[in-house]
């Protein structure tokens, strides 16, 4: 198995607030890695360090062997790397389909968009009969899928996930990671997820990392992780 | 009664320009949430761009033209080297910046062209249109010039993938950027297009009011009354409002207050806009759900 992103001794600050000290991190080509933590581990910081995105940020970043030092979010996007952030990010006073179509705005393949449309609205057939629809007014979930669907349109090669689950109902969490599944499976994409919950996060994942305050605490396989002792008492309560 | 119908139209073709200025106040208002006190000037100094332009024997319409990619450069060139910089600063920074702006490019106007006001060619012929009684043919040429410039300006924003970029860019920086937008550019590129529409409206008005280097200055004004009015978020409010103060303006100057008071209107209207309904008369508010 190859790396597709490796992070080596990534440090990361707001300003002069030092969020990420220093974290090691690899995501498999193909698989799905979670990397999951209490509330300020330093999760979302990782994911923003990865796309230069908001955080001043040192250490070693590559994607597929390329070293992203010094390049901008923009670029780095044009790579293949997605971000669904947090909070969804979704433009809400434009219409679903103009979400989406801005998914896919550094493309120049205009056929293959166009089919792109059909297969994303296969995956998440609610947008669909949305298309038309002020992105805001959609329900928390709905947004959700919508964030996903726009970072699908760009094909990337790395998707990167920030608290999916964040805010939703379980039925409708589950719905979302069975959803991601299929993808991960059907397109090729490798995931980097990042979850406060850890019991879904372990269910999908093939490896797994546990930030604690800005660095990481523990990895390996999802499984081992999920059966680790400290792991289950605070993280997993059982 | 026509003489009622008379102020109307003109009130109109007045509205027009106002409509212009608004729009080009809203454009960088709606990405940056700043006021461009410098967007009058720079449409007069594009104005003088064209003036000599047809002096040194350019045909109207090709110095108009060439007037227009004037204005969008250095638009994008005042955005890039001058707003930049103090994007992130506390208001009132940049709103002296925006003054400085505005002081500073009435002067090197001054300097270069001097203060007495100049003739400046309609582009539309001296007698009326289909000889109506109610508008001049110049009046008639800038409502259809201004309605024309709307139009495509509207098709831009909505069906273009620029345009869309740009929509998206306004709303949400960060989302933009991680679909790959540079959106520093697109804020650059809204500068160039305002310094296009504060253009044409200074070619427009150029040739009834006269072209001097204070010429924008009550004009600008009435585009922020209308802006306004229309709601400040709203571009195609604000063009409506610019209209409305048009004819606002123009009935109240010769029924109500006055030509010497006409500019009281705008300030009028704005103070109660700011009171009764800051949102403007389109102003839509948001829906979100969270």
């Amino acid at each position: 198995m190859t790396a597709i992103l490796e992070l080596e001794g990534v440090a990361a600050a707001y300003g002069a607030a030092r969020v990420l000290h220093s974290v090691d991190l690899k995501v498999e080509q193909g698989g799905i890695t979670a990397l999951l933590g209490a509330n300020g581990a330093g999760k979302t910081t990782t994911l923003r360090a990865i796309c230069n995105l908001i955080v001043r940020r040192s250490g070693t970043i590559r994607f597929d062997g390329r070293p992203l030092e010094g390049m901008p979010t923009e670029d780095i996007v044009r790579l293949g790397i997605a971000h669904v952030p947090d909070g969804r990010g979704t433009f809400v006073g434009l219409t679903v389909e103009e979400n989406l179509r801005l998914g896919a705005y550094t493309r120049r393949d205009r056929g293959e968009v166009a089919a792109d449309f059909e297969r994303v609205y296969g995956y998440f057939p609610r947008l669909r009969e949305r298309g038309e629809q002020q992105a805001g007014t959609l329900s928390g979930g709905e947004q959700q899928m919508l964030a996903i669907a726009r970072a699908l349109m760009l094909r990337p090669r790395l998707l990167l996930l920030d608290e999916p689950s964040f805010g939703l109902a379980p039925m409708i969490v589950q719905d979302i990671f069975r959803i991601l599944r299929t993808i991960n499976r059907q397109e090729q994409v490798s995931v980097l997820l990042v979850e406060q919950n850890a019991r879904m996060a372990l269910a999908l994942a093939d490896h797994a990392y546990m930030l604690e305050t800005g660095a990481i605490a523990l990895e390996g396989p999802a499984d081992a992780i999920g059966n680790n002792e400290s792991v289950r008492r605070v993280y997993l309560g059982y | 009664m026509q003489a009622l119908l008379h102020q109307i139209f003109s009130g109109l073709a007045n509205g027009g320009i106002y409509a212009s200025i608004a729009l080009a106040l809203v454009m960088i208002y709606r990405s940056t949430h700043h006021v461009n006190f410098a967007q009058g000037e720079m449409a007069m100094f594009s104005t003088y761009i064209a003036w000599t332009l047809i002096q040194v024997g350019f045909p109207y319409w090709m110095a108009f033209a060439l007037t227009l990619v004037f204005a969008f450069v250095s638009g994008v060139l005042i955005e890039r080297i001058v707003v930049r910089p103090v994007e992130d600063k506390p208001i009132l920074v940049v709103v002296i910046v925006f003054i400085g702006l505005l002081v500073i490019v009435n002067s090197i106007a001054g300097w270069l062209f001097d203060y007495t006001p100049k003739t400046f060619p309609s582009p539309f012929p001296d007698r009326p249109w289909y000889g109506s009684r109610y508008i001049s043919a110049h009046e008639l040429g800038m409502i259809v010039v201004t309605l024309c410039m709307l139009a495509l300006i509207f098709t831009f924003f909505r069906f273009t993938p620029l345009g869309l970029a740009m929509r998206a860019a306004a709303q949400n920086p960060i989302s933009s950027r991680l679909v790959g937008i540079r959106v520093g550019w697109m804020l650059a590129f809204g500068w160039g297009l305002a310094g296009v529409i504060g253009a044409v409206a200074g070619m427009m008005t150029a040739p009834i009011v006269y072209l001097d280097p204070n010429m924008m200055a009550g004009i600008l004004l009435y585009g922020f009354a209308g802006a306004l009015m229309g709601g400040i978020e709203n571009p195609v409010g604000a063009a409506v409002g610019g209209f409305l103060v048009g004819v606002l303006e123009n009935v109240a100057g010769a029924y109500v207050v006055g030509t010497e008071l006409k500019l009281s209107v705008a300030l009028a209207i704005i103070i109660a806009v700011l009171v009764v309904k800051p949102s403007g008369l389109f102003g839509k508010r948001l829906v979100t759900r969270v």
